[in-house]
């Protein structure tokens, strides 16, 4: 914030320190230059370890970068990583259509309907829900979906342990963006008589269809990112994924990063660091077009 | 001109009667309350079921292990299948290999000294930031510490785990561990940072990946609520010839202490479940203490994930229901974790904190 306003014993707030006198206070001078600097280390210290590991990603990856990774599927040695490509888009298209219908329905419920306690019970169980270990999920999953259900390493339940992942984001941010809705929308959509299905769909949903945009960008970014729930509840294989929901193991990008880093072969080790790589691309495309939602809708919002 | 009375307006929701039983429901569905209540209900109560079956398959799974490692589960520092050649044998109607033995002790440890160590790293360093952008550094560079942060929180873990034991690791064992290990004294407590320093891995290089991994959520957190304190208190402090320093450390900091202990212990309950980070940088150690702050250890997530495969060769089961032992005691650390921090917070600063990884 700026804040600096002269006073009779010279600039407040922008400049170090004076006494009463206007002379230099040389104790006060030097606690603010040493707590200054300790935060501009601090922000150094955030972005050092970003810079450093997306350089260590992209200096191993890039020497060894060949474009028939996108379009070969990964061998016992090697070969390329088209199979965890679409292995990943697919989880990540699954979990769009399974989470995003649930947590979508769930923010709209928490956001128009639920009060008081059931709302309270509702709210703290996704928070909760969202704070256990995915490694817990997976443990889960692999226990009662892929042994119980026998439906073995499958799409269906690497779905299912990621959706139960990410639907607490997707419904946070359904809730908090239904909620900055203004109410004379609501009002008026309710004064033409419009049904509130209809209300909601053509007035209160387009109102917050950034905010739940980025709450789903955000959880297909996670969905990219995860290992642990996918490792015994996807598999891995190294043929292209099929479209059965159960009985067939999936490959997808983090598996390969995992597990070829430390492979005797250097084909596999090569793949491990293009796999880093395009999973850092993905994510920064996600970023991106969060930012480009917020950004392109904002232009044309009221400010309130 | 035609004038419309109120009961005339050709709103859809007055198309007349319904001719047929298909438009009566569709009618139903599209203009009560209660179809699209009941429809969104029904999705509302998809977490609190999960988390429920969740808890149930843990339990279910687990009580046999109850049973059988007792409370000295807690204790213990044995990592012992048992003999899987001789016959399974029953003890309290549990089956299990002969000799089995599991102990979580040394796993607890590794799981809250690595934590620690990462809450001690990342929590200064998060508010130092959060009190630049705040209040010192221009928009843009706040925008773009912002933009830093952001692509923190969506870095995969495993990509942090291969920066971590191919990277940060090797140069943190090689060039700074041996200036301490060599010259710490060797006397009681301090003897714990001196010694053998394993190549790449170990509970520092651990402990500091997990710490990069938690900055966002803490510091992210830590600004919005810096960004929350009043106007009026920070002018009074300015008009009493504070600095703009002495400012945010004598108003802003104190009028958030409650939320910022929020934000670091939802920063340390993302870092007890972190999983594949640091099982790539951990060293794997099963049964073991670490010997010193540089020594290879596991954490409960880490092993979980690494011997599931494993705990397959153990026809009675009994390790994988060990393995959901483990799985309810990770589980109840960081729900604790993670209610505690969120009543506090409520509590205290009336703001909700975000879900998972912040930002």
């Amino acid at each position: 914030m700026n804040m600096a306003a002269t006073t009779p014993l010279g600039p407040a707030g922008d400049g170090p320190a004076l006494d009463l006198y206007g002379r230099p206070d040389w104790r006060r001078r030097a606690a603010y230059f040493a707590g200054w600097g300790s935060c501009l280390i601090a922000v150094a210290l955030v972005a050092i370890p970003i810079v450093w590991l997306l350089w260590g990603v992209i200096a191993r990856a890039v020497p060894v970068w060949r474009w028939s990774v996108l379009t070969e599927s990964t061998t016992a040695t090697g070969g390329g990583l088209a199979n965890e490509i679409v292995g990943t888009l697919l989880i990540v298209a699954g979990v769009a259509i399974l989470a995003g219908t649930i947590g979508i329905l769930s923010g709209i419920y928490l956001a128009e309907y639920a009060k008081g306690a059931i709302g309270t019970l509702l709210r703290s169980a996704s928070e909760v829900l969202a704070g256990i270990p995915s490694i817990v999920l997976g443990y889960v999953g692999y226990i009662a979906l892929v042994i119980a259900l026998y439906w073995q390493y499958s799409l269906a339940a690497a779905l299912i342990v990621l959706s139960a992942l990410t639907v607490p984001y997707i419904a946070k941010a359904t809730e908090a963006a239904l909620r900055q809705v203004p109410t004379p929308y609501r009002e008026g959509a309710d004064a033409l008589g419009m049904s509130p299905l209809r209300s909601l769909g053509r007035i209160t949903i387009k109102a917050a269809l950034p905010g739940i945009t980025t709450g789903l960008l955000v959880a297909l970014a996670i969905s990219v990112g995860e290992t642990a729930p996918l490792l015994y509840t996807a598999g891995f294989t190294n043929s292209l994924p099929t479209l059965h929901l159960t009985h067939a193991p999936v490959g997808y990008l983090t598996y390969a990063v995992w597990t070829f880093y430390n492979s005797p072969f250097k084909g596999q080790q090569d793949l491990s660091f293009d796999a880093a790589l395009i999973l850092v691309v993905l994510v920064l495309v996600f970023i991106v077009a969060s930012r480009l939602v917020v950004g392109l809708t904002q232009r044309n919002t009221e400010k309130n | 001109m035609t004038l419309t009375t109120p009961d005339q307006v050709p709103v859809d929701t007055m198309g007349g009667r319904p001719r047929n039983s298909l438009q009566r429901v569709w009618r139903w569905f599209t203009q009560e309350t209660a179809a699209l209540r009941g429809i969104t209900a029904l999705a509302a109560i998809v977490p609190l079921a999960a988390l429920v079956a969740i808890l149930a398959v843990l339990a279910f799974k687990a009580a046999p292990a109850l049973r059988y490692n007792g409370f000295g589960f807690l204790t213990r520092t044995d990592w012992r299948p048992g003999s899987t050649y001789a016959n399974a044998v029953k003890t309290d109607g549990v089956l299990h290999p002969v000799g089995a033995l599991y102990g979580a002790l040394p796993l607890i440890v590794g799981t809250l000294a690595s934590s620690a160590i990462a809450v001690l790293f990342a929590v200064p360093v998060s508010i130092g930031a959060a009190l630049a952008v705040v209040e010192k550094l221009p928009p843009r560079i706040s925008n773009g510490v912002g933009i830093f942060m952001e692509v923190l929180a969506g870095i995969p873990s495993v990509v942090f785990g291969l920066w971590g034991i191919l990277t940060f690791g090797p140069w943190l064992s090689r060039d700074i561990d041996p200036i301490f290990a060599n010259h710490f004294p060797d006397v009681p407590v301090l003897s714990f940072f001196r010694g053998y320093v394993p190549d790449g891995e170990g509970l520092l290089s651990a402990g500091l990946v997990l710490g990069v991994m938690i900055i966002p959520i803490v510091a992210a957190t830590t600004r919005d609520l810096l960004r929350q304190v009043p106007r009026l208190p920070k002018e009074g402090a300015l008009a009493l010839g504070m600095n703009d320093f002495e400012m945010a450390r004598k108003v802003s900091l104190p009028w958030i202490r409650a939320g910022i202990i929020g934000a670091s212990v939802l920063g340390l309950a993302r870092a007890l479940g972190e999983t594949i980070a640091v099982a790539m940088v951990s060293g794997s150690a099963l049964a073991t203490m670490p010997v010193n702050i540089f020594g290879t250890f596991g954490t409960i997530a880490s092993t979980i994930v690494q011997q599931l495969d494993g705990s397959l060769g153990d026809g009675t089961g009994f390790e994988l229901r060990t393995l959901a032992e483990f799985s309810l005691v990770l589980a109840v650390i960081t729900l604790a974790a993670n209610v505690g921090a969120r009543l506090l917070v409520r509590r205290v600063a009336g703001t909700a904190l975000p879900v998972g990884r912040g930002v």
